[in-house]
């Protein structure tokens, strides 16, 4: 079992993930540590009084005041770029470059046979970085999983700071001022990203069926794969045949995307207004609709990973153009 | 006596006409020596003259962006190199690599640091990336840095990529043609994407075929990809780096607790 799995992950080009699964892991540590500890000291200094030359005003007190102590002890604030940063820079820029030139010299990039245009390998597999898409596939028609989502995955990412009406923590680790917003972060980043990247690799096999990961990659394996559509898998539960129809189908897909975003933006909105979160009034109704518009669109990747695993199904909505 | 004569030799160096055509300011260290020398220095005067104490820290920045820099220039540096050996067509590339393989001075060593600091970098960014969403150091008046670094990730990815089907062997070719597929599927503008059909669209005038320049990865797309992958990206993710530093500056250093 070992062997196998050794036997994908010392594939060079498969080395740097490993690489980047240990220091995502130091980093997510990192980073956790740095915010609860911020955290920790802002709770500490809630009724303190304000340092002299405090910075802070109104709510955003504690944490600004507290949080690096030198500026308690009166050191200046800021040091000369010359020599303090360009000296770090340097040292730093060395250790890179020792790194590059050990991991250079005994691991040699890959190079396999010319390419042949006839001789397709099984699994063909995307670099390594990308493999998160191509197992998107398995989910999604190419146009969604190849086009569109990774189109939504940079416009997402560039609305970010646009959206993210929160003023706190702007400068300093915290995980207590932005709960959400961090949460999100890491669920796309490391459940969908990093973990779709390790399926992609490690599990999966020729015919790009999943193997769990040491299972021989057995490339004559059948899985007798029945998947059927949304309004199929309704008539079956429910017992009326009159929706297998493809009217049926059509109506019943666009209701239930409709009412999936619909209903996903609206209730948490209405909710939260009853609540009278002072968040709504920030985000106003055009950032709060950006912001349900991708997340549902990410949280769509998970649901239909878990509809498909446990359900079968394959469609939410079929027409003759395109499915979903 | 010793000390007499290597003090003249410094007054002789210092005060030459050639040390202060290229430094402009002398060896003292005094405040004014510091900012002058970052000022007076194209390379550095992307710093700040100073910087804000916290932002020294190891587990503030993680010099994440620093890294990523700094194995840009490696990638730079080596892939010039490369370029003085590598041809961009169907006969020659995959020989050159044995070329770089048996032939070539250091030629293995070159080929490597290249691949290495190319996956690291795809790394390295993410990292970066995180770095600066866990600081929330994208919100103002950051907002644009952030989507300046947005285009900077989606160009590291695609030099990654266009750097794969170089080597013209399976790996790289397999691994290429399954990425660019996808475009087939573009809506409108892909042959086998929604409406493509409808508006006319074959694989002799979709979007894929605009990519590879031919509706097979051959070697028109291996040309393409050599063009983008040495001139044309290089110098766009130049261009943004420039503002992203620039930006980085005037908005007040990396980012602090206001
Ligand atoms: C080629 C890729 C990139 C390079 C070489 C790069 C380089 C840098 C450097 C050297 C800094 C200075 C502070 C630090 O080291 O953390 C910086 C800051 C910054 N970067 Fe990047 N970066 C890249 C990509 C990105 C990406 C993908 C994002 C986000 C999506 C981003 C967003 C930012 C922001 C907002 C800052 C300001 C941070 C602050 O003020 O604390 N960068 N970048």
């Amino acid at each position: 079992m070992w062997h196998n799995i050794f036997k994908i992950a010392s594939k060079p080009d498969n080395i740097p993930i490993v690489g980047m699964l240990l220091l995502v892991f130091f980093f997510w540590f990192l980073s956790f540590w740095a915010a609860f500890k911020n955290d920790r000291i802002r709770r500490a200094a809630a009724g303190r009084p304000r340092p002299e030359g405090g910075k802070s005003k109104g709510d955003v007190v504690d944490v600004i005041d507290f949080m690096y102590p030198e500026e308690e002890q009166g050191l200046p604030k800021k040091v000369s770029c010359w020599p303090h940063l360009v000296k770090l820079e340097f040292v730093c820029a060395i250790a890179v470059m020792a790194l590059l030139m050990f991991w250079s010299i005994p691991i040699d990039a890959p190079l396999e046979e010319p390419s042949d245009s006839t001789l397709t390998p099984n699994p063909s597999k995307a670099p390594w970085y990308f493999l998160g898409l191509q197992d998107m596939l398995v989910y999604f028609d190419p146009w969604i999983a190849g086009v569109l989502l990774p189109t939504f995955i940079i416009v997402g990412l560039m609305v970010i700071p646009y959206v993210d009406v929160n003023p706190k923590g702007n400068g300093y680790y915290t995980f207590a001022e932005r709960p959400f917003a961090i949460l999100v972060y890491w669920f796309g980043f490391f459940v969908l990203w990093v973990l779709e990247i390790v399926i992609g690799t490690f599990c999966r096999g020729p015919g790009w069926m999943f193997f769990w990961p040491g299972q021989e990659w057995d490339p004559h394996r059948v899985v007798a794969e029945v998947n059927i559509n949304w309004n199929e898998f309704l008539a079956n539960i429910s017992g009326i045949t009159a929706l297998k129809t493809e009217t049926a189908g059509l109506l019943l897909g666009i209701v239930t995307i409709l009412a999936y975003f619909g209903l996903g933006t609206a209730l948490p909105y209405l909710w939260l207004k009853r609540q009278e979160a002072p968040i709504i009034h920030r985000l106003g109704l055009i950032r709060y609709g950006v912001v349900g518009f991708f997340f549902w669109t990410m949280m769509a990747l998970p649901i239909k990973i878990v509809l498909r695993l446990m359900f079968s199904i394959k469609y939410i909505l079929v027409t003759p153009w395109f499915n979903i | 006596m010793l000390t007499e004569q290597r003090e003249k030799i410094k007054e002789i160096i210092t005060e030459s006409q050639v040390y202060k055509s290229i430094f402009r300011r002398g060896f003292e260290d005094t405040t004014k020596n510091r900012v002058l020398a970052i000022f007076g220095n194209v390379f550095l005067h992307l710093h700040p003259p100073y910087v804000k104490r916290h932002a020294l820290k190891f587990t503030h920045s993680w010099c994440m962006g620093g890294i990523t820099f700094l194995l840009f220039l490696v990638l730079c540096f080596t892939g010039v190199f490369l370029c003085f050996y590598y041809h961009p067509d169907k006969i020659n590339a995959y020989r050159d690599m044995k070329y770089f393989e048996y032939d070539v001075p250091f030629g293995v060593v070159l080929r490597n640091m290249h691949r290495w600091a190319a996956h690291l970098m795809v790394i390295t960014v993410w990292l970066h990336m995180t770095r600066v969403f866990m600081t929330g150091s994208y919100k103002p008046p950051r907002e644009f840095n952030w989507v300046v670094g947005v285009l900077l990730l989606v160009l590291t990815l695609l030099l990654s990529f266009t750097g794969y089907l170089l080597t013209d062997d399976q790996l790289g070719f397999w691994a290429v043609t399954v990425g660019t597929n996808m475009a087939r599927a573009t809506p409108l503008l892909g042959h086998e994407g929604p409406f493509g059909e409808q508006l006319g669209v074959t694989a002799y005038n979709d979007i894929r075929f605009a990519l590879l320049g031919g509706s097979v990865v051959g070697g028109n797309a291996l040309l393409r990809a050599y063009v983008w992958h040495c001139v044309a990206m290089p110098v766009t993710a130049i261009l943004f780096l420039a503002v992203h530093f620039w930006r980085t500056r005037k908005d007040g250093g990396t980012a602090g607790p206001l």
